[in-house]
């Protein structure tokens, strides 16, 4: 039982000479049960054991009272009441009593049977005489047993010692007894056995020790205690999971209570609190109920009495209600709230971290790569020895880790705690995380929906590829700068907050714009440390480290490099801080690295969109500004270049959206600076493409800004307004409000500008849209854009051109424009483009050439210059807008060619094309090919071939569609073709005309026109007739008579005639 | 007592209106009555009624945090403008207001005072080193250990030593303040942060007592 009393029990310090005394814990407690235990089975199980008699007696303070020992076998003897049974050697009586005070005695016994009678006596209150006991006799094995069993550190074979003393002298005894039986034997005997005894006695003592040493040890390890380390993972954690989201975030906030200093310890109380166990004070402010503060004590988490109104920054430490092992059960009990959010929290942010970690491992792996390939060229040796170098440089950060660790200087406060926190997170993660368990790294690679992808303007892979060629280039030779910016990397590693801030500067002083420095700042591990400086409390160190960032990420590989380490996650946290140059600066950065799309959607799902959204609120942008409302412009502006890079991702419009940026974006919009302007307006036609955004920028009146900023001498920023323009003109609302703001003017003159090509492209396409409306194609008339518009046709990038020449498609259909694009030469150009291959412009092109083949002057231009051939051979390709264009064009020219039967014959290989292309699956291809085809059978011998080539059942299979425009040109069509042969008796065959009769239906009158017509042509064979009149079209038709339309009413009234000749005859026949 | 009360009264009056070569007083008249309250606490029981610089240091490291004792020492200093070694009402209110409230310019000037160590207008390269000894995490290994700080010591010369002599006069010091302002401290901290600077403010702020 030593080893246990000395090891496992809690001893106060000693205090006052007087000897330590066993603390009231719960540990103590239960070791003294044990022995107590012990003591009271023990005369009933081993009676020899308990009348072995003490070398010396135990004795200490008792409660017990003369009085106490009543009855048989005590005697009273002056002040003392002992035994009548005396020790085996009869000097000394077995118990003693002694009055030692006024009321206070002392006891001692001599063997552990009186133990046992004492502790009955004592009976309620053993406890605490066995504790007196042991508090006297701090090793009592000594007084049982002598100094020879004394507790001793490390091994004690005292007991070996023994049994070879006993086992020698039984030897001794034996061979005395061979020899001779004397009397000194029998003596003899009798201490063996009573050394036997002892030993007996000594081995129980032996197991009890062992037993109470595993019952300390199991209450022990029950019993964790705090420690800073563990107090601030816990804190840190729960501060991750903070915030104002009511539905995201555990807790409202958790902050350390204080001044934030931290001891060497890791403590952050002060010091006399500290020699309480207190470790910190945490303020907690859950969603439910009022702000608690909660000591963080050694022996656990509780609540303490709050702020005390006497002293500021001082608390009440008095402990309130229980004591919890951890933080997260105090809180559940405390606020019902955080214990349902804990138990459904998504821990987004854990699987962030994951994911980061990793990728940190794969940086440091690709970087010691590239350190070894660096020395490829040097000799063996030099290569061993820097190999030697770097492991001793290795040690070295290890040991300079180790020191931070141990003494944290204030600069690394925030650093280090997420150093040794990382273990706990991860912990706390897997257990999480078994729950839901999605492979992040899986679900990164997986391409995003086909929308997503839809609005990117960058591409990936190809990115990818390019970093990967660079790398290889730059391992070849290092530059100066290399070794340079190493050295001040090893400075803000290695040094405090003065020294990082020097380094920093420094770091500024190199060209950034260099991709050689930016690359030699990754390579050497740099963009970890500053990253991780954006984690800590120092904000001039964020502010520097930030500037440098900002800088580098214009390099593709940079940004990469800063979205894996996890610096996205970082800054956008920062853009909620109060210092607004610091916002600036984490939103500049976030909008030089949000260029690709895995960044952008990393910005968005860490609620980024939603806070660079609130940097727009700024309170006045127009008139004389103070500094202070400057910096908020300032911060406005840099939200706004963060949201236009965020915002070439859908999903990131929608959330702007959301988050409210239109009306604020239009407030913006009214500034008078340039460098506001442009990213406004660049994010207004980047979210554009989306109707809804379109409708927005409509109704919140931003069409004026817009026109007004075309006026503007920044041609990015006309650019921009044009490009807004463009998008949004798809309504015909804005088309009409621009005009009204003045703005086809300022993009008429936009059109002189023909060295920036981007903004032509911008211009002509807001052109080309807003020339869908009637009234704007007057005003362009009388700006003489035609002209200009022409003049562009030649030696342009194909952006400019597909708006250019769709400009011309559009102008051309008001007639006066086709004579002037004529008389501006453009049909020349635009035919040639026909030979082209971008589809876009194609589609443009055909329309164009279509629209201006309407006159015959034109047509005889396009046919000279074989324009027609070209359409037709556009009619094999691939896109069906363009087949389908191209044979609407066709029309036109069919109609207004002269001899256009013999040109459309000369086609080899033309009409069977052609009717081969009414197997498409595209309904405009088909109705435009109908339209194509109804032109073409104008020519009898042209309709010869086409019948020849099938024309009639194909025909009549489209017949059951219920596409007006398809059923107009086909109705058509077939009236075109019914003047062949037997066509029309083939058509009521192919069961054409019960299909027709239902066209009469419709509420399109072109289709009754043309349908009308096609009965007509159909009515003129019998069988036909009975057809349609069992299908009802005589009623229709009769109607149709009464039409306005002259055409429809010939053709009506032709159809009801051959019905009606058909039943005379039929009559005629019956009665003659 | 009255007359006590009058000469606190004149005593602001004169704060509150002072405008010469060291600055003017950037402290509302009811905020300079609580500083001197403040003061008057702060020395009671002192001889002279004046702030000793240990008290001072006290003051600093509860107040704002620091812990460096060169540098508090130094900004006692800078606070001590008669440079009698206690700091009087004067010194007190004039130098927190710097301290709190400066303009760019004033700090510069009270930083460089600062890191001018033997006083003599120029911040030398021992200086430097002085101020900057404690800044990098000593590598046991390295054959000399301060071979880190003398690079620092270079690197700072090649950002601010404008004028190629070897130490930084006022006018480099300026200049490179006001090119790249993170630099004002930049050898140590000896201005208090941003959150210290507010809580202290409220400190001493009307509304802030009226509601506590």
């Amino acid at each position: 039982m030593g080893q246990a009393l000395q090891r496992a029990a809690q001893w106060t310090s000693a205090k006052g000479g007087s000897g330590g005394k066993l603390e009231f814990t719960k540990l103590n407690e239960e070791l003294l049960n044990t022995i107590i235990q012990w003591i009271e089975g023990f005369g009933a199980k081993y009676p020899e054991e308990a009348k072995l008699s003490f070398k010396s007696p135990l004795t200490w303070p008792s409660s017990l009272r003369a009085d106490m020992l009543s009855g048989a076998g005590y005697t009273e003897r002056g002040e003392e009441v002992v035994s009548e049974a005396q020790n085996d050697k009869g000097d000394h009586p077995l118990l003693v009593l002694k009055k030692s005070g006024a009321q206070e005695y002392m006891i001692s016994i001599m063997n552990l049977e009186y133990a046992e009678a004492v502790l009955r006596m004592a009976s309620e209150k053993k406890l605490s005489e066995v504790r007196s006991c042991l508090e006297a006799n701090r090793d009592p094995v000594v007084n049982m047993l002598g100094e020879r069993f004394a507790t001793v550190e490390g091994d004690d074979n005292s007991i070996f010692r023994f049994i070879e003393e006993i086992t020698k002298e039984i030897e001794t005894l034996a061979k005395q007894s061979v020899n001779a039986e004397n009397e000194g034997n029998t003596e003899k005997q009798a201490e063996i056995e009573m050394k036997k005894t002892q030993l007996k006695l000594r081995l129980q003592l032996l197991r009890l020790d062992q037993q109470l040493l595993n019952q300390s040890i199991i209450s022990i390890t029950k019993d964790v205690r705090l420690t800073p380390v563990s107090v601030d993972g816990e804190v840190s954690i729960l501060k991750d999971l903070s915030g104002e989201d009511d539905d995201k975030c555990v807790l409202d906030s958790i902050e350390y209570f204080g001044d934030g200093y931290v001891f060497k310890n890791g403590c952050r109380a002060q010091p006399w609190r500290q020699l309480h166990g207190d470790i910190c004070y945490l303020v907690v402010k859950p969603h439910d109920g009022d702000t608690m503060y909660i000591t963080a004590n050694t022996s656990g988490y509780y609540l303490n009495n709050g702020l005390d109104p006497m002293k500021a920054g001082d608390l009440k430490y008095t402990k309130v209600g229980d004591s919890y092992k951890d933080l997260v059960t105090l809180l559940k009990d405390k606020s019902p709230r955080f214990g349902e959010l804990i138990d459904k929290q998504e821990f987004a942010l854990k699987v962030r971290d994951r994911d980061h970690d990793h990728v940190i491992d794969h940086g440091g792996e690709t970087r010691s790569y590239t350190e070894e390939d660096d020395f490829t060229h040097r000799t063996d040796t030099k290569r061993q020895e820097k190999k030697d170098k770097d492991q001793k440089e290795d040690k070295q950060k290890q040991n300079a880790t180790k020191k931070k660790k141990l003494s944290p200087s204030l600069k690394w406060k925030a650093l280090g705690m997420e150093e040794y926190n990382e273990d706990e997170k991860k912990d706390k993660e897997k257990r999480i995380l078994r729950k839901k368990r999605t492979p992040t790294q899986l679900k990164s690679k997986t391409p995003m929906g086909a929308e997503d992808s839809f609005s990117e303007s960058s591409t990936e892979s190809e990115e990818e590829e390019e970093s990967i060629e660079r790398r290889s280039e730059t391992n070849a030779d290092l530059p100066s700068e290399y070794w340079q910016i190493q050295k001040l990397v090893k400075y803000l590693k290695g040094g405090n907050q003065t020294a990082t801030i020097i380094a920093l500067c420094s770091m500024r002083d190199f060209n950034l714009a260099q991709e050689t420095c930016q690359l030699a700042i990754r390579d050497v591990g740099g963009l970890e440390v500053l990253i991780n400086l954006l984690d800590t409390e120092e904000i001039k160190c964020k502010i520097g480290s930030l500037k440098i960032l900002k800088e580098i990420s214009r390099n593709t590989q940079i940004r990469r490099a800063i979205a894996d380490l996890g610096g996205l996650q970082t800054m956008v946290k920062i853009l909620r801080d109060l210092d607004k140059d610091l916002k600036c600066l984490a939103a500049e950065t976030i909008a030089n690295v949000a260029k690709f799309r895995r960044a952008r959607r990393t910005v968005r799902q860490h609620g980024g969109i939603k806070k660079l959204v609130g940097l727009l609120d700024c309170p006045n942008v127009q008139g004389t500004l103070t500094p202070d409302m400057e910096k908020d412009v300032e911060v406005a502006r840099c939200g706004a270049l963060a949201l236009w890079s965020c915002s070439k991702s859908k999903k990131n419009k929608e959330a702007m959206r959301k988050a409210g940026a239109i009306p604020l974006l239009a407030k913006l919009l009214k500034s008078t600076h340039e460098n506001m302007l442009i990213p406004v307006v660049g994010t207004l036609q980047e979210c554009a493409s989306e109707p809804s955004y379109r409708l927005a920028i409509r109704t919140e009146g931003m069409i004026e800004d817009l026109v007004k900023n075309l006026n503007s001498s920044n041609q990015e920023l006309q650019m921009h307004c044009a490009s807004a323009i463009f998008k949004c003109a798809e309504e015909k609302e804005t088309r009409d409000l621009v005009r009204q703001y003045g703005g086809l003017d300022p993009l008429v003159a936009l059109l002189a500008n023909n060295s920036n090509k981007e903004l032509l492209a911008a211009a002509t396409g807001a052109i080309w849209k807003c020339s869908i409306s009637a009234e704007n194609v007057k005003r362009f008339q009388e700006l003489k854009a035609i002209d200009l518009l022409v003049a562009l046709l030649n030696d342009q990038p194909e952006e400019v051109l597909v708006n250019v020449v769709g400009a011309l498609g559009e102008l051309a259909k008001d007639p006066p424009n086709r004579a002037q694009i004529r008389k501006a030469g453009g049909i020349s150009p635009l035919v040639n483009l026909l030979t082209g291959t971008n589809q876009a412009l194609l589609v443009n092109v055909t329309k164009a050439v279509g629209q201006c083949a309407e006159e015959q002057d034109n047509m005889a231009i396009i046919d000279k210059l074989d324009g027609v051939r070209l359409l037709w051979s556009l009619l094999k390709n691939h896109n069906p807008e363009v087949q389908a264009s191209a044979a609407w064009a066709i029309c036109p020219c069919i109609e207004n060619a002269k001899d256009a039967g013999e040109m459309v014959r000369s086609f080899v290989g033309g009409l069977e094309l052609i009717v081969s292309l009414l197997k498409s699956e595209n309904k405009e291809v088909l109705a435009s090919v109908c339209a194509a085809i109804a032109n073409i059978a104008k020519d009898e011998e042209n309709l010869a071939v086409i019948t020849d080539h099938g024309v009639v059942p194909m025909l009549a299979r489209l017949t059951n569609t219920t596409d007006d425009k398809l059923r107009r040109h086909l109705a058509e069509a077939i009236a075109r073709c019914c003047n062949w042969g037997n066509n029309r008796v083939a058509f009521g065959r192919e069961k054409a005309v019960a299909p027709l009769v239902r066209y009469l239906k419709s509420s399109d009158e072109m289709v009754h026109r043309s349908t009308a017509r096609a009965l007509f042509q159909l009515s003129k064979d019998p069988e036909n007739c009975i057809t349609m009149h069992e299908a009802g079209a005589v009623q229709p038709l009769m109607k149709m008579v009464g039409s306005v339309d002259e055409d429809l009413q010939e053709a009506a009234a032709g159809c009801i005639g051959n019905i009606r000749r058909l039943a005379l005859a039929n009559e005629k026949a019956r009665y003659s | 007592m009255a007359t006590k009360r009058q000469e606190q009264t004149k005593l602001i009056e004169k704060l509150s209106k002072r405008k010469d070569k060291d600055g003017q007083c950037h402290f509302q008249k009811p905020e300079i009555e609580k500083l001197i309250m403040m003061f008057n606490k702060y020395v009671e029981g002192s001889p002279h009624n004046k702030l000793d610089r240990l008290k001072f240091r006290d003051l600093l490291h509860d107040m704002f945090g620091m812990t460096d004792d060169i540098l508090m020492d130094r900004v006692f200093r800078a606070y001590d403008r008669d440079n009698d070694n206690f700091l009087n009402h004067d010194e007190w209110v004039m130098g927190l207001s710097i301290f709190l409230r400066g303009t760019l310019e004033e700090k510069t000037k009270f930083c460089f005072n600062v890191y001018d160590l033997n006083g003599d207008g120029y911040i030398s390269r021992e200086e430097m080193f002085q101020l900057l000894k404690n800044s990098l995490i000593k590598q046991p290994t390295e054959e000399d250990p301060d071979e880190g700080i003398k690079e620092m010591v270079e690197l700072v010369l090649k950002k601010m030593d404008h004028d190629h002599d070897s130490r930084l006069s006022y006018a480099d010091f300026e200049s490179t303040v006001k090119e790249e302002s993170l630099l004002l401290e930049a050898f140590g901290p000896c201005l208090p942060s941003p959150e210290k600077r507010q809580a202290f403010l409220n400190l001493i702020s009307e509304d802030y007592h009226h509601k506590y």
